[in-house]
C-alpha cells in the first residue's frame, strides 16, 4: 500500500538517513526498530511531510507521490500519531477531531450534533468510551492519542504511523491501545509501529524492519525472528574493542548517590563513583539519565534520597552548593544550557570561575582574558578572537568552551551529558582522550551517552537505566552491546544467559 | 589535579593560536553568525552615535540660547533631570537582566507622600529619610519576590505595583499638600553642591553611575547580570543564583527610587500624592536610548550616562525655545521609538548586505 524506498536525508554534515526503506501492507502492523539515531524519526518525518528526502521515493499503491508538506501527507491518507499529541486543550474532543474541517449546516454554521455523532461512531468502532463533548484539557496522553487516531479515521487515513505511542502509557493504557490498533488492522489499515519495547512488538506486530545508522538492515515477518536476532540486528556493529584496558587503581568513593528520587522522572537511584573512575549511565532517551544528572548538580530539586560528594551532603536544588563541593556539569544542550551564545568566548570560559578571578571584588578584563587564553590553549580551542561571541565557534569548539569552563574549576566530580553529541570526529576523539586523562588524574567522571561505542570504550562501569530506574550494573570488561541494549529495552537477550 | 595533566600538554603561543583560530572560524558557518558578532561591535557604534548626538544637542543648545552652557542653566538642567537619571541606573541593571521595573515613579511618589505624612506627624527629618529609604527597600523587595518566587512577568507585576504604590500614596496623604519643610533640607533640592555648579542630584548621579558602572562591568555580579539576561538557563547551569540576583536588583531599584523621592520632594519643597507621576516613561526612554536591549543581555553604564546627558540637553534646549512644554511627550516618545528602531535597522542593513552578497556569489558561481 505504501512504500518508502531508499530514502536519504542529511542535515548539514550529519547523514541521518542513508537508506530508509519500508513497505506497509493493508491489515498489517509493521514494527520499525532501531537504536537512538538509527533514522526512525527521520523516516516518520518524511512520511509526515515534515522533511523532504534528499533522494529515494515514496510510493502509494505503486505510484510515486511527493509529500511536500504535512497537508500533502494527510491528503495522501497518511496519519501520524506522535508520542505526545498536540491537542487544542480548550476545545472539545469532537472539535479537535474535526479541526479546520467541521461539518457545516446552512449559513456556514458548525453542525455540532453531526460532529458529535460521527466522533461517537468512530470511537465505538475503536471500542473506546470517551465523551465527544468533553473538553480536551486534562485528557490522559493515552486518551489524547485516541483522539488523534479518531481524527485519522475520519480523514479516511489508510496508513497510520505511530511513533513510540506506548512510551508514556501505563500497562492498562497500552492494552487498550493494542485493542484499538488491532481494530484498525481488522479494518484494513496499514500501521507502522515504533517502539523500544520488544515484547510489545512481538505481541502486536506481524512484520519487523530493523534500522541501524540510517540504513535498512532487515525486514522479516515476526515468526522468522527471535529477540536475540533483533537485538543483534539493531546493534550490528563489530564489537568495540576497549582501548583503555585497565586504569591504575581507582581511588576512594567521591560521589555517592543514595536512593535518589524525583517524582515523574526517576526512582530510587543508588550508585557511587570513585576517584579516577569513569562511570557511564546508559539507557534509552527518556529513561531518566539526564534528569538524574540535573538533580545531582542541583538544577532540579530531589524528592528523596541524598547526594554526597567527598563526605559532604549536597543541598537539594543548589548548583552553587554542588559547585562548591567540587562538582562540574557539562549539560546536554550546549546551545541553551552550556553556553551564553551571545557572550564572548572568554566570558563564557570564565563564567563559573569569576569568584576566583576577582581581587577585592573586581574582575579585571586582562585577568579574565589570560585565564581564558590559558584554558583555551590547554584544550586546543580554535578561535578567532577571545572577544568573539561563542556563537561564532563550530560545535566541537563550543563544547571545548563548555569543558574549559568546568575544567578550569578543577572539579573532583565531572558530570558530562552527551559530551560528543553533534561534534566532528576529530574533536570527539580529543574529548574522549581528555576524559580519560582527567580520570587518570583522579577526577570522578559520570558520563551520560546514547552512543554505545563511546560508552563501551570509555567506561569502567556501565549503569543502565530503564523507565526511571537503575536496572543493570556492568563492569567495563564484561559489558557488551547486547547486554546493555537488552537491559535498556527490558528484553533480556540470550547473550545475558 | 586536572591542571597538572592538562598543563603538561603543549601550550601554543598566542601568535600560533590566533593563526590557527582564523582557520577555525573560517571553516565554521561564518556568514550565519555575523549578525551576532556584529551586535557586540554595534554596541561600540551605539555609544559613538550617542556622543555624536550629544555634540549635536550641545551645538543646538548654544545656537538656541547663549545661556545654554551658563552655570545657572547647567544647574537647572541637573535639577530637572537628576531624579530620572538616577532612577535610570538601577533600571539599566534590571533591564539587562531581562526584566523591567515600571513602578519606579510610583516608588518615588509614595516616598514623597511618606515624607509628608511623617513630617506632619512631627518626625525628625533624619528619621524620616531613613524610614523612607527602608520603605524603598521593602517596595523593591515586593516587586522582586513577586517576580522571582512566584515566577510572574515583571512587566505585569510592576504595572500592578505602579498603581498599587500610587494608591498607597493617596491613602497616606490624601489631597493634603505638605510644604513646610525646613530650608536646610529644601536647599539640598535646589542649591548647587558646595564648590561646584552641579546640583546635589547630579553629584549623586555621578557617584552612583561610577558605582553601578564598576558593579556592572567589573564584578562577578555584573557579569552574572549579563549572563542572566542573555540566557537565563545557561546562567542557572553555570551556578549563578538567578533568583537572588534578580530580587536584589529590584531591591536596589526600590532603594534608589526612594532616594530619588527624597530629592524630588526637597526640590519642589512639596510632598504630594501625585509627585513623579508618569516619570517611569522618561526613565525607560533614557535606558533604551542608551542602547540597552529591552530583551536583556546587553547595555553599558557609559551609554546610560551619555543618554541621560542627551536627554537632559534636548529637554533643556527645547525649554529655552518657545517649544510648548506640554508637547514634550512627543520628543520622549520619538526618542523611545528611535532607540528601539535603530538597532533593528542596523541588523536589517546587515541582513540585506548578507543577502545581496550571497545572491552575488550564487549568480557569480552560475555564470562561471
Amino acid at each position: 500500500m505504501l512504500s518508502l524506498h531508499a530514502a536519504r536525508k542529511s542535515f548539514g554534515a550529519v547523514r541521518a538517513l542513508v537508506d530508509g526503506s519500508i513497505d506497509l501492507y493493508p491489515g498489517e502492523v509493521h514494527a520499525l526498530l532501531g537504536e537512538n539515531g538509527a533514522g526512525k524519526s527521520t523516516m516518520v518525518k518524511i512520511l509526515a511531510g515534515v522533511h523532504r528526502p534528499d533522494g529515494g521515493e515514496v510510493l502509494i499503491d505503486g505510484r510515486p507521490v511527493v509529500l511536500s508538506d504535512p497537508a500533502a501527507a494527510r491528503d495522501a491518507g497518511i496519519a501520524i500519531i506522535y508520542q505526545e499529541p498536540n491537542l487544542f486543550p480548550d476545545l472539545s474532543v469532537a472539535e479537535n477531531v474535526f479541526m479546520g474541517r467541521q461539518p457545516l449546516r446552512s449559513g456556514r454554521r458548525i453542525d455540532t450534533s453531526a460532529m458529535h455523532d460521527q466522533v461517537e461512531a468512530v470511537l465505538e468502532r475503536l471500542g473506546v468510551r470517551l465523551d465527544p463533548g468533553r473538553i480536551s484539557r486534562g485528557l490522559s496522553i493515552a486518551d489524547q492519542q485516541i483522539v488523534e487516531i479518531a481524527k485519522a479515521l475520519t480523514l479516511r487515513a489508510r496508513v497510520i504511523v505511530m511513533d513510540e505511542p506506548t512510551a508514556a502509557l501505563s500497562a492498562v493504557e497500552v492494552d487498550r491501545l493494542f485493542r484499538v490498533v488491532s481494530a484498525l488492522r481488522a479494518d484494513g489499515a496499514a500501521v507502522m509501529f515504533i517502539s523500544h519495547r520488544l515484547e510489545e512488538v512481538f505481541s502486536l506486530c506481524q512484520r519487523v524492519t530493523v534500522m541501524r545508522d540510517g540504513r535498512h538492515v532487515v525486514t522479516k515477518s515476526i515468526g522468522e525472528l527471535t529477540v536475540d536476532e533483533i537485538v543483534r540486528a539493531m546493534v550490528g556493529r563489530e564489537l568495540v574493542q576497549r582501548d583503555v584496558v585497565t586504569r591504575a587503581e581507582t581511588g576512594k568513593t567521591v560521589l555517592r548517590v543514595e536512593r535518589l528520587s524525583r517524582e515523574g522522572a526517576f526512582t530510587d537511584v543508588t550508585f557511587e563513583v570513585r576517584a579516577g573512575e569513569i562511570v557511564a549511565l546508559a539507557g534509552l532517551v527518556g529513561a531518566g539519565r539526564s534528569e538524574v544528572a540535573c538533580t545531582i548538580f542541583g538544577i532540579d530539586r530531589r524528592d528523596a534520597g541524598s547526594v554526597t560528594v567527598a563526605g559532604r551532603v549536597l543541598k537539594s536544588g543548589s548548583p552553587n552548593d554542588a559547585m562548591a563541593a567540587g562538582v562540574g556539569f557539562v549539560p546536554e544542550d550546549r546551545r541553551q544550557q552550556g553556553l551564553v551564545m551571545s557572550m564572548s568566548i572568554e566570558r563564557n570560559i570564565a563564567l563559573a570561575s569569576l569568584g576566583r578571578l576577582r581581587r577585592h571584588g573586581i574582575v579585571l578584563r586582562a585577568v579574565e582574558r589570560s585565564f581564558a587564553a590559558d584554558w583555551g590553549a590547554r584544550l586546543h580551542l580554535k578561535y578567532g578572537r577571545l572577544s568573539n561571541a561563542a556563537s561564532t565557534l563550530s560545535g566541537g569548539n563550543q563544547q571545548k568552551v563548555v569543558l574549559a569552563k568546568w575544567l578550569s574549576r578543577e572539579p573532583q566530580v565531572l558530570i558530562v551529558d552527551e559530551p560528543t553529541r553533534g561534534i566532528d570526529i576529530g574533536t570527539k576523539a580529543e574529548v574522549h582522550r581528555l576524559l580519560v586523562e582527567l580520570a587518570d588524574s583522579g577526577v570522578a567522571i559520570l558520563m551520560i551517552s546514547s552512543e554505545l561505542p563511546e560508552v563501551l570504550r570509555l567506561a569502567d562501569r556501565i549503569l543502565v537505566m530503564r523507565e526511571g530506574r537503575l536496572v543493570a550494573d556492568f563492569t567495563g570488561a564484561e559489558a557488551t552491546e547486547e547486554l546493555v541494549v537488552g537491559a535498556a529495552t527490558g528484553q533480556p537477550s540470550g547473550a545475558r544467559r | 589535579m586536572a591542571r597538572d595533566v592538562l598543563g603538561a600538554e603543549t601550550t601554543p603561543t598566542p601568535a600560533t593560536l590566533a593563526g590557527s583560530g582564523d582557520l577555525g572560524s573560517t571553516s565554521g558557518s561564518q556568514g550565519r553568525h555575523v549578525p551576532r558578532d556584529g551586535r557586540i561591535k554595534s554596541l561600540v557604534r551605539w555609544e559613538g552615535g550617542l556622543v555624536v548626538c550629544l555634540v549635536a544637542v550641545l551645538v543646538l543648545g548654544v545656537v538656541v540660547s547663549p545661556a545654554f552652557l551658563s552655570s545657572a542653566n547647567l544647574l537647572n538642567m541637573g535639577l530637572s533631570n537628576g531624579e530620572i537619571s538616577i532612577m535610570a541606573l538601577p533600571m539599566t541593571l534590571v533591564v539587562i537582566s531581562g526584566e523591567i521595573d515600571l513602578s519606579v515613579a510610583s516608588t518615588l511618589g509614595l516616598s514623597s507622600s511618606m515624607i509628608g505624612y511623617l513630617w506632619l506627624h512631627g518626625w525628625p527629618m533624619p528619621g524620616i529619610i531613613l524610614t523612607v529609604l527602608v520603605m524603598g527597600v521593602g517596595l523593591g523587595a515586593v516587586n522582586g519576590l513577586l517576580v522571582t518566587r512566584l515566577g510572574l512577568p515583571s512587566l505585569a507585576v510592576t504595572i500592578g505595583t505602579l498603581t498599587l504604590y500610587q494608591g498607597a500614596g493617596i491613602i497616606i496623604l490624601g489631597s493634603t499638600t505638605v510644604a513646610n519643610f525646613p530650608s536646610a533640607y529644601t536647599n539640598i533640592g535646589v542649591a548647587a553642591f558646595p564648590h561646584t555648579d552641579l546640583s546635589w542630584s547630579t553629584v549623586i548621579f555621578i557617584v552612583l553611575a561610577f558605582v553601578f558602572g564598576v558593579v556592572l562591568h567589573a564584578t562577578k555580579v555584573g557579569r552574572s547580570i549579563f549572563a542572566i539576561g542573555a540566557n537565563k538557563e545557561a546562567a542557572i547551569y553555570a551556578g549563578i543564583r538567578v533568583k537572588r540576583i534578580k530580587t536584589s536588583l529590584f531591591v536596589v531599584s526600590g532603594f534608589v527610587c526612594a532616594l530619588a523621592g527624597v530629592l524630588y520632594t526637597f526640590r519642589l519643597s512639596t510632598a504630594e500624592y501625585d509627585n513623579g507621576t508618569g516619570l517611569e516613561l522618561n526613565v525607560v526612554a533614557i535606558v533604551l536610548l542608551a542602547g540597552v536591549s529591552i530583551f536583556g543581555g546587553t547595555g553599558t553604564i557609559i551609554g546610560v550616562v551619555l543618554s541621560a546627558l542627551v536627554f537632559a540637553g534636548i529637554q533643556n534646549a527645547l525649554f529655552l525655545t518657545s517649544f510648548p512644554q506640554e508637547a514634550l511627550g512627543v520628543v520622549i516618545g520619538g526618542l523611545l521609538l528611535a532607540s528601539v528602531l535603530a538597532p533593528g535597522s542596523a541588523e536589517l542593513v546587515q541582513r540585506v548586505r548578507l543577502a545581496v552578497g550571497s545572491i552575488r556569489r550564487r549568480t557569480g558561481a552560475r555564470t562561471r
